[in-house]
Order: C-alpha cells, then structure tokens, then sequence
C-alpha cells in the first residue's frame, strides 16, 4: 500500500472517534450553580455533564418558555450512518481510490460537516427563540423585540444569568483530523504523482 | 551631692515607669484576643472551607450540632433524641418511630458524649455514636447524610452516661450506666440499695459495613455509679476503663454521701475475653424489653422493634476479665493517652490528677496482688498501678485529652482552666483560663490512636457576660485555643447549642468527599414514592385518604383536591422530584396538628391532616425553593362528613 493511500485510511477511521467522544459541549455558569450546568453532545445522544444536569437545564428555562431538551432527535439516526456511510467510502477510497479521490473525500466531509453544523445552528435557534406564549418570565430586547435564548454555536454568550460556553469536544477533532488528514493524503499523493510522472 | 542623688533618684523612677508600661504593653499584645495575628488564625474568607468539622453535643437540647474549626461557624443542627419542628424529625410519620422507646414515644433526651467511628485506631470519619442519658439509648448519625439512621434503647440501665465511646475498629460502641438499678427492675425499698441494685456495662457489636447496632451482652457490675469511660488503644486494645463513683453505694444526698470514700475505682474490663466467653455460649439470657429503631435511607422510612431478651455476664464467671483500680475522688473523665499506656483518672474532688500505668497494671494482675475485692471483683493496689500524679494541677479536673506529641490537656471545672502537662514527667507546662467553670475539651482525633494537635476547644458550663446577655438563660459558650505551639492561646469565644458536654472532630476531608448531594430518585423505595407528576393521584380507603403528591420547582401536583371530607384522616405522601444539589421544598397544610415537611431532593415524607372544618383550605411550600416559591401553593376542598364531592385532583387544569 502507497504512502499516500495508509495516510487516507487513517483519515476515513479517524472519524470513528465520534461514536467514543462527544462532539460538542455547552456549559451554564451562574453564581448559584458552582459546579456549571454542563451538556455534552454526542453524535447520538444527549448527556449529562454532571448527574441530572439536563433536567435541571430544562428546569431553569422553563422559566423563560423554552421547551424541554428531546430525549432524541431524528440527527441523532441520521448523523451515525453518515459518519458510517462516509467511513466506508473513506475506506474503500484508501484501498482502491487515486489521490484526486481523496479531494473528493474531503469535500464530501467538509459539505457534511457544514450541514451538520447548520443542522445544529437551526435546532439551537428554534431552542432559544420558539417560546412558550404563556412562559412564566418573558423578556425583551431594547428594540422591543422578544429576547431569544439561544447557546452560541461557538464560542461564550450571556444569556441573562447564565454564562453559556459551546465549544468542540474531543469527537469533533477526530472528525476536523480525520478530515484535515485526507487532504495532506491528496497532496502527498498529488506530489508523488507529480514526482512519477516527471521521471 | 544632693543634686547628683535627685537626678540619680528621677533617672530609677523613670526606669520604673519605662519598665512598667513595658511590661504592660507586652501582657496586652501577649492576651488581646483581638491581635491581628489571633483575627488571622480563626478567620476563614466567604467560600473557604473549615480545616475541622465539630460535633459538639447539645446536651438538654437532646441534639448534636455541626461547627467548622477554627471559625467556630455552625453548620447544622442534628435531631437525635428530641423532635425538630423545622425538619420534621420526629413528626413525620416516617420519624416517628426513631424515638419509640420500651416507654413508649419520648421526644426528647439529654444527648452527651459523641465519638466518631474508629478504623485501626484512627478515626474513619463514617459514624458519630451519642448517648441519650436519661431514657437510655444510643444513636448512629451517618456523616453521608448528616441524618440520625440508627437508635437502640439500652435495658437495665438508668442514666446513661458512660457511653457512647466506640473501640479502636469499632467492634463496640459501649454504653455504661451512671445510676445503678434494680436488676430485672422489681419493686423494692430504696434503702435497700446497697447490695441489691447493679450496674450494667453495655457492649454494642457495630455491623462493620453498614453499622448496624446490636447488644453483643451486658456485664452486670456492682452497683456503683459509672461516670465515664474510654477504650484501650495500640498495647490497650481489648481493654475498656470505666470511671466510678458513690462506690459506697448511697442512695440519698450522694453529694455527701458518695463523696466519703478516700478512693472510688477505675474498672478495667477485658472485653475480648468476656467476647470469647460469650462466642463459646457463655452468659446468660435475661428477658428483657427494648427498642430498635432503624432508619432505611432508601425507603426514607424508620421501623422500631421492641426487642424480647438480652444477653447478661456475670464477671465473676470470667475470671480475669474485671479488674479495680483505686482512683482518688469520684472521678469523672476516664481517658487513654494515644499509645494506650497511661489511664488518667480525673479525680474531680482530688488535689492531683492520677495517671495508671497499662503496663503496670498487667504486671499487677499477673502476680496477682490484689488488696482485696469487691463483690468478688479484686482490686489491685492503688500503688502497684500508679504511673504517676500530676501534683496540684488545679482545682476539680474532669476531663483529659492529648495532642499525640506527648501532651495532655486537662479540664478544671473549679479552678475554670485548661491545663497542659507532660505525660510521663507529669510536670504542668501551661495553663489557660476559661469563662467559666469549664466541663469537658475535645482535640480533634483526641480519642483515637492519631490526634491532631492543632486546637481545643473548651466547652463551658457558664456564660455570665461574655456575649450580648439575652436574658437570664444565655447561651453556652465554647473556647478554642491554638494548642500547636508550647503555650495555649486562646482564639475565639463562640456560643453553643443546647449544653455540650463531649464533642468530637476530624479533618474536613475525612468527611466532606463523601456528604451526600441528593438522593436519586431512582433509588428511592418508599412504598408511597411518586417519581413522576403522571403517578400522582388521590386514594380514599373508607375514611383514609391517600395523596401520592409531587413538588418541583414551582409547583405541587395535584394542587387542587376535592372530595376530602372532616373526619377523613388525610395522609400526604410528598416526594420531591428536584435532583439537583441543595433545592429541597418544604409543605405545611392550615391547621395540620404536626410541623412542617421539609424534604431533600428525591426523597418522599409524610404527613398527617385530620380535617375539622368544612371549607377551601391552602397549603403551601415552606422553603424559598425558587423565584416562583410565592407561587407554589394548592388548595384542598374539605366538605361535609356525609356529602357527596367526588374525589378529584389536578394540575393547571379546573376540577369540573
């Protein structure tokens, strides 16, 4: 097997990672919570950060309207089996593929992961802003719109009380590697092409 | 000349005045227990934690409370032997039954002397044991929850104050009587005392894994009063020593009449011995009658057992396993020194303190020089056991402790000071004063193998003026001194609850790892256990009415109930659905003849409301659980004895 081709099958395992690590994290700080609030997400599933932290995230915004994290979402379904789907072509692409597949790949996974992310920015923004009409606290911006509540994507937001962080987890940079992998393989093999055809 | 005389005569009386205000100026800084250095070493900042946890008794508060050290900052307060209205402790009808006695429900006791449990003669930080003196008993409070779990009534004893001291891996915890009894109990002439009353010392096995309390076998003494008493350590283990007085066995005006004696005694008990009698099928069972309260945490629910008969040993029919040791002067506190050589008996009417030797004492037992017996149990020869006297030390000691670095620290309840000596040289080192007339002292692991020792505190008997008087009762008032340097330096001054007599500490971190957040709801097996608000429901049994109710931030469901009727006998069943740290919901009904409920996260408690009257009566959450707490409140609709409401309940919704 060509140098190239051992860098790409890593790069298509590299994702499995997901299935063992969390993808992403959001945490709520607040003075009366010293330990944070804290969810992971996995590619298949809600956890708690610390025992019971979901429902007690669920307990603090039901306050402003919000509606109770779902024990699952269809993602949840679809996510796993792209993850599979693309390992395998991934795998099939290192065993027979030429490097100009490899670019292919990492397209493929880029344009996934993008969706992917969307995905979640869409949930996320229905999380925060499809409110309850009868919530017990209701809250304004100063331009007399209704306040949303929406964790950031990425990155640290106040939201009333709260301190939100969302950041990647561990899975996520098995996947950004995996990815990131897979095109060094394209252009390694690109260079050695480049390098053979020469001679 | 003259000239020369006066200026020489001016320049000593300014030295005088220099030297005096000198040394004025020295005792000042030296004392002042407001020295920035004093403020410094008891001031924990906002969010610090304590180096120590306290466990002071409450005495006649019948209660054990939990203080930090060195702050001296409370905690909580522990319902042991005596109802707590705030925490429903001996109200709910889950409680109840913890303080079921052989007389019945008694609310309250005087709780006296807490121990920690012990592993390898080190203290484990699992259990505190205390004693309930006056209707005799003795309790488990588990340090995971903080929660009395755990109460068995002692037979055959009246007044149980030599108690509640545990062995070195907590095999035992030992509960000896102070008043000596009829023995079963019969009616008979108080005069007749003297021979026919008897005192029982109490062996409590302790269930290695979860503690569980059983009587192992009572020893039945002479009838002498046993004050204290303390387990034997390291070369001791195995032996336990019993402080006694009114050996002259007087049943009138004891403060004259059993202070004759020139000696009262030490009894040294090799219970190891007395085990092994008792595995092989030794003693003998006696019919007796006694409770055994146990609470489950993981139904959240109390049972009490009257238990039928205990197992009694006659020392006489062990030989070798009771000894006497002639101890000056009713003594009090009976304490081993961490090595478990030297037995210091507080003499408290004696002018010195005296110290036994283990060691010494053995060799006495062995060439058996006895100066006598009583009742058949030899004495040994005050002389031939005396490791030596702390010669006049001060006036009334009563109790002793040590640092594990050679020192001992001695109570004077007359001369009201603490004082520290040298164990083996038996010279005095230091001396304190206390405000005032101070009983007992506690040095955090003090009974155990493995002191620390970096404080004392002293528990004072009287307060007088040392706080904001409040009235002619004041509270009680607790000292703590820096022990860790050669002179003691006393620190803070801060008020207690009820009367302390003994306390018990540790290090935080033996404890804190381990206090429980929250009971999981899954875990919780109380037979009337709601865990989700879709269970919730009413059940009427002819004139019983079952509510299977839930709270969560903010709201109870059902909160409106209809087709309760007076006369019915109302039980609500109220588990708290919260699972998150310190958000516990409290819940009171108008006119329900019992306290309040104030239930921790995932935990179910009950209580009872007869209603009298006809009408829409409220209840409402008690605890600020949460910016809707004001929100957090139900109706129950009560009508006539004989109408025909129908029994209905709801949440967010009207009862049609």
């Amino acid at each position: 097997m060509k140098k190239p081709n051992i860098i790409m099958l890593l790069a298509a395992i590299l994702p499995l990672g997901l299935f063992l690590f969390p993808l992403w994290k959001i945490t709520l700080e607040a003075p009366q919570y010293p330990t944070p609030l804290g969810m992971y997400i996995y590619i298949n599933d809600f956890a708690d950060a610390n025992p019971h932290d979901i429902k007690n995230i669920n307990l603090m915004n039901h306050y402003v309207g919000m509606k109770y994290i779902p024990e699952a979402i269809p993602e949840f379904k679809i996510f796993p089996a792209g993850i599979l789907i693309t390992t395998v072509i991934g795998l099939i692409i290192a065993f027979k593929g030429n490097y100009k597949w490899f670019l292919y790949w990492f397209i493929l996974m880029i344009v996934l992961s993008s969706a992917g992310l969307y995905d979640f920015y869409l949930w996320e923004h229905d999380y925060g802003h499809n409110l309850d009409p009868r919530a017990i606290m209701k809250f304004t911006n100063p331009d007399g719109s209704q306040m949303g509540f929406q964790p950031p994507l990425f990155g640290t937001k106040d939201i009333l009380n709260f301190r939100a962080h969302s950041y990647p987890r561990l899975g996520a940079y098995f996947l950004a590697l995996g990815i990131g992998t897979s095109l060094i393989a394209y252009l390694i093999g690109k260079k050695n092409h480049k390098k053979y055809s020469d001679v | 000349m003259k000239h020369i005389i006066k200026s020489v005569a001016a320049f000593i009386t300014g030295l005088v005045v220099l030297t005096g205000c000198n040394n004025s100026n020295q005792s000042n800084s030296k004392s002042g227990a407001l020295a920035s250095n004093v403020a410094e070493k008891v001031y924990v900042a906002p969010g610090e934690h304590d180096e120590f946890y306290a466990f002071i008794s409450g005495g006649f508060s019948g209660q054990l409370s939990v203080y930090g050290l060195p702050s001296g900052r409370l905690f909580k307060v522990i319902p042991v032997f005596s109802q707590d209205a705030e925490k429903a402790w001996g109200y709910n009808e889950e409680t109840k039954p913890m303080l079921e006695t052989s007389h019945g429900f008694v609310p309250w006791d005087d709780a006296h002397h807490p121990d920690i449990s012990q592993t390898a003669g080190e203290i484990d930080g699992r259990w505190v044991f205390i004693n309930g003196n006056n209707t005799p008993r003795i309790a488990k409070v588990d340090l995971s929850t903080f929660e009395t779990t755990e109460i068995i009534e002692i037979p055959n004893s009246a007044g149980n104050h030599s108690s509640s001291f545990v062995t070195e891996n907590t095999e035992y915890v030992v509960a000896g009587t102070r008043f000596s009894v009829p023995i079963p109990q019969r009616d008979m002439p108080i005069k007749d005392y003297k021979g026919n009353f008897k005192g029982s010392l109490t062996f409590i096995s302790v269930e290695p894994e979860h503690g569980h309390m059983d009587i192992k076998f009572q020893l039945i003494m002479p009838g002498f009063d046993y004050d204290l008493s303390h387990p034997g350590r390291g070369k001791s283990h195995g032996w336990f020593f019993f402080t006694t007085y009114n050996t002259e066995e007087a049943s009138t005006l004891l403060e004259v009449n059993a202070s004759q004696n020139d000696k009262d005694f030490i009894a040294a008990v090799n219970w190891k011995k007395i085990e092994e009698y008792v595995n092989n099928g030794g003693g003998t069972m006696m019919p007796a009658n006694y409770a055994h309260n146990v609470y489950d945490e993981s139904t959240h629910m109390a049972t009490s057992t009257l238990k039928k008969e205990v197992l009694t040993v006659n020392p006489l029919e062990v030989p070798g396993a009771v000894f006497l040791l002639p101890t000056p002067k009713s003594p009090h506190g009976c304490d081993v020194d961490p090595t478990g050589e030297y037995i210091v008996g507080n003499g408290k009417l004696s002018a010195n303190l005296t110290v036994h030797s283990f060691t010494k004492m053995l060799d006495a037992i062995e060439k058996e020089k006895f100066a006598g017996d009583a009742y058949g149990i030899p004495i040994l020869n005050f002389e031939d056991v005396l490791a030596g006297s702390v010669e006049q030390p001060g006036l009334g000691p009563l109790h002793t402790e040590f640092d594990g670095k050679g020192n001992a620290y001695t109570t004077f309840f007359i001369s009201s000071e603490v004082v520290k000596w040298k164990l083996g040289t038996w010279e005095v080192l230091d001396r304190q004063p206390c405000y005032y007339s101070v009983g007992h002292l506690m040095i955090p692991g003090g009974n155990s193998q493995k002191p620390w020792g970096k404080y004392v505190v002293a528990m004072n008997k009287i307060t007088k003026d040392r706080y904001l008087p409040t009235g002619p009762e004041v509270t009680q008032s607790a000292q703590l001194y820096d022990i860790s340097g050669e002179k003691m330096e006393l620190l803070l001054d801060f008020p207690t609850i009820g009367e302390p007599h003994y306390a018990a500490g540790c290090p935080a971190d033996l404890i804190k790892p381990r206090s429980k957040k929250l009971f999981p709801l899954e875990e919780n097996n109380h037979p009337y256990a709601t865990k989700s608000e879709a269970d919730t429901k009413v059940v009427r049994d002819g004139n019983i009415v079952h509510v299977y109710m839930t709270m969560i931030r903010s709201h109870f469901s059902p909160d409106n109930i209809e087709g309760v009727k007076v006369g019915d006998k109302v039980y609500f069943h109220v588990t708290n659905l919260e699972q998150d740290y310190d958000v516990p919901h409290g819940v009171s009904m108008i006119g329900a003849n019992t306290s309040e409920l104030l239930i921790m996260p995932g935990q179910t408690e009950t209580f009872l409301w007869e209603p009298k009257q006809e009408g829409v009566w409220p209840f409402y959450c008690t605890d600020f659980c949460s910016a809707l707490h004001q929100e957090m409140q139900g109706y129950v609709r009560v009508s006539a004895a004989n109408a025909n409401t129908p029994l209905k309940w709801s949440l967010g919704e009207d009862i049609e």
